[in-house]
């Protein structure tokens, strides 16, 4: 059989020009003028608040650098489905951007991939970074001891209730709880008195991701016991503690707004979309007495938002979250934060720091603080008294910092959050009861940190 | 070009040097064949960059603990993936919703349904029948989001099968919270169900009209008929929709993600959402495809029972 012979040839002839193919594929983003910003879009469409001030800053950045261009790279996903499509993208020298906006939550685990690039030689020359607080700045440095990202504002945690709903249900209209029961009492008495509404929101389970984990549970879990250190990982031992009673309480809690009807539908609850619901559809339009949630909210409603309500700081008021039982510090929150990052296989990393500074100066950082409704991270910023008037709400907010926690984002830490969500998600459904969603949560968490657990 | 040049050597020396013999011509040489096969060149290019390159990589990765995030290198780790997956009660149970899914939707649903329609269709009144059959295709030709979508708002809480059990006076649930695997199943079955019925029409108006008649003239019944001569006669067609159906269920992922996402509580996660959560949402690239690998092993077993079937022919 003479002519097969000549198959091997043709094989081999078209590997070679596969090679070929596949080699002249790239270099999409190696044009040295072009700055490629990649940063997370709302699934809701009417939000533009981080549209807008980028498109501002890319304004302001091409007419002080002449020549330069700046292609923005929006993602539009829920936040599990942007950190995928993100480390897929950083994966690659063809697709990495050159400035990406990482969730502080998940830098710790990029920095390990080798994904991002140290930012230490760039800030050693830049003097606004001394303006940084160190907390802040804490937030998004690795292991190495390396920073690896510039933190654009940070978050705190805490109760909104509806004022209106409070005065039907009889309830006051100056409202603090003082523990876990107060809270639930309160959800009670709406479910009682207006049964049209939805009592108390909080996340729960996989689909909502990273919210569950920590709008809720931390929030739950850093008041239990005493407050003095963290209840998920032991720093002495670098080691996850397991679940004990202050886990198992948290997950009774969850339980309880779920059994009792005090949450929303499970079904509603279970939708990886709840978060958008709860802003723009169930607080603005009364159907919700009390949320568990961030203090970002009001971004949503701002003017040129897409659902203006600016009437939110009348109609809404906040309580800090309490502790367990109203044991000291009697409140508790929770902060994380997101920050502009170089991808270590970004083609034009200088011009991407030169891009930050641009973010960065005192006045865009202000602007974007008040857009988005965050927490100053820089000194300058948070003692003026502009911002703290430019928004109600945020001298609240501001204030929780001082009993804030921040998780022990460590590479492990997203895949110990999953096993969290999975936890709650049992207790939500009713498929699991509270000392089996912990057990379960106490093998996932072998499995997520490769063995490296402590019972306490 | 190097791998091959091993072989080419001794064969190029053959080759006489002057003007080729008519006999020698059939031999040929690189020069000679090289026309031949050039037009398949195309093709092979392509199907080697992205088909046969792709199913490459992904058998490698299933055997190494590459992950998304959170890990400086990955290593080959041998089948320890595979270990791990049939320790994991959640991947057990997904194999378990897998075959009921396609057990309830391709075998019993989208087949049975689909060769009944088309055998009522075949009696229908011509209106009857074009009617009928423009639904049902419909069905099939919506893109499968948009299924999805139409069956999440017929199943929901609020949903159509509600509103309708609710004016009958029959207790409502939410059938995407109580049963879900059993909603998408229906979901399944409502889409799939135009493939078989037109397989199944064209089989049935291939049975020659005398053999139906004879077997009427000697007084068999509707059922006797359908038994003894029209199933045996359709036997290919079964099995080649059975195969199609279930090879197309048991990739089924749209259609589950927007109902359900799997949940709740995993209660519809079948393997392709399995997969998808492992590799994606928890970043385990490595253990997902391995996970796709079994997937690819539950559709070579069904595959291998369906060819069985055909081959003993009548």
């Amino acid at each position: 059989m003479r002519p097969t012979a000549a198959l091997p040839h043709v094989i081999a002839l078209a590997l070679a020009a596969a090679a070929t193919l596949t080699a002249c594929g790239g270099g999409s983003g190696s044009d040295p003028d072009t700055l490629r910003v990649s940063f997370k879009q709302s699934t809701d469409n009417n939000i533009k608040v981080m549209d807008t001030y980028i498109a501002g800053i890319k304004e302001q950045f091409e007419k002080e650098n002449p020549g330069k261009k700046v292609e923005l790279v929006p993602i539009k996903a829920p936040d599990a489905e942007y950190y995928t499509k993100l480390q897929q993208m950083l994966r690659s020298p063809k697709t990495a951007p050159d400035l990406v906006y990482e969730d502080t939550f998940l830098i710790n685990s990029d920095i390990t991939s080798g994904y991002l690039k140290p930012l230490d030689a760039y800030l050693k020359k830049w003097k606004d970074w001394d303006q940084f607080i160190g907390t802040a700045k804490a937030a998004t440095r690795g292991e190495d001891g390396r920073i690896y990202g510039v933190p654009d504002g940070t978050d705190t945690r805490g109760l909104w209730y509806s004022k209106d709903i409070f005065a039907r249900a009889g309830l006051p209209g100056t409202w603090q709880p003082k523990t876990w029961e107060d809270v639930l009492d309160a959800a009670r008495t709406i479910k009682k008195k207006v049964p049209d509404v939805i009592p108390l929101n909080v996340y729960t389970g996989k689909p909502v991701g990273e919210a569950a984990t920590m709008q809720t549970f931390e929030m739950l879990l850093y008041g239990t016991g005493d407050g003095t250190s963290d209840p998920l990982y032991d720093k002495n031992s670098k080691k996850w503690i397991t679940a004990g009673k202050g886990f198992e309480d948290s997950l009774a809690f969850v339980e309880t707004v779920y059994k009792e009807k005090l949450g929303p539908e499970v079904s509603d609850a279970l939708d990886p979309n709840v978060g958008t619901r709860v802003r723009g559809e169930w607080l603005p339009q009364g159907k919700l007495g009390i949320a568990l949630d961030g203090s970002w909210l009001p971004q949503d409603w701002l003017e040129g938002s897409g659902h203006e309500w600016p009437e939110w700081s009348e109609e809404l008021g906040l309580a800090a979250m309490p502790t367990q039982n109203g044991q000291a510090p009697g409140k508790v929150s929770m902060s994380g934060g997101w920050a502009w990052s170089i991808p270590a296989k970004a083609a034009n990393p200088d011009l991407a720091f030169e891009f930050i500074k641009t973010m960065q100066t005192r006045a865009n950082a202000q602007k974007w603080y008040i857009a988005n409704s965050g927490i100053a991270v820089r000194k300058d910023v948070a003692g003026d008294p502009e911002y703290v008037r430019a928004q109600p709400g945020i001298k609240f907010f501001t204030d929780l910092v001082s009993s804030t926690h921040y998780r022990p984002a460590y590479p492990a830490y997203p895949k110990v959050s999953t096993a969290i969500q999975e936890a709650m998600e049992g207790v939500t459904t009713g498929d699991l009861s509270v000392r089996e969603a912990a057990r379960g949560y106490d093998e996932a968490l072998k499995d997520a940190t490769g063995n490296q657990v402590i019972e306490k | 070009m190097t791998a091959a040049a091993p072989h080419t050597g001794p064969e190029l020396a053959k080759v006489p040097l002057g003007p080729p013999a008519p006999a020698s011509a059939r031999r040929g040489g690189l020069h000679r064949l090289l026309p031949r096969f050039l037009p398949l060149a195309p093709a092979l290019v392509l199907l080697l960059l992205f088909l046969a390159g792709p199913i490459a990589y992904c058998v490698f990765i299933a055997f190494t603990d590459l992950q998304l995030t959170g890990q400086a290198e990955e290593s080959f780790i041998g089948l320890e993936n595979f270990r791990r997956a049939f320790a994991d009660d959640e991947f057990l149970d997904a194999v378990w919703l897998t075959l009921v899914f396609t057990v309830v939707s391709a075998l019993v649903g989208q087949n049975t349904l689909g060769l009944a329609l088309a055998a009522l269709m075949q009696r229908a009144s011509r209106p009857v029948r074009t009617l009928t059959g423009g639904i049902v295709v419909t069905a099939w030709v919506l893109p499968e989001v948009v299924a999805g979508f139409l069956l999440y708002a017929f199943f929901r809480r609020e949903g159509t099968l509600n509103a309708v059990l609710d004016w009958l006076h029959l207790p409502t649930q939410n059938w995407l919270f109580t049963l879900p695997i059993l909603a998408v199943s229906f979901a399944n079955v409502w889409r799939g169900t135009a493939f078989s019925m037109l397989v199944y029409s064209a089989a049935l108006d291939e049975i020659p009209r005398e053999i139906t008649e004879a077997a009427e003239v000697d007084g068999a019944g509707g059922w006797r008929r359908m038994w003894h001569i029209t199933l045996p006669m359709i036997r290919r067609s079964i099995g080649t929709t059975l195969m199609l159906n279930t090879l197309q269920t048991l990739s089924v992922f749209g259609l589950i993600w927007v109902m359900t996402r799997g949940g709740p509580g995993g209660r519809s996660q079948t393997l392709p959402l399995f997969m998808y959560e492992q590799a994606f949402q928890n970043s385990l690239i490595g253990y997902g495809t391995a996970v796709a690998l079994l997937l690819l092993l539950v559709g070579a077993l069904f595959s291998a029972v369906y060819m069985r079937l055909l081959r003993t022919e009548v």
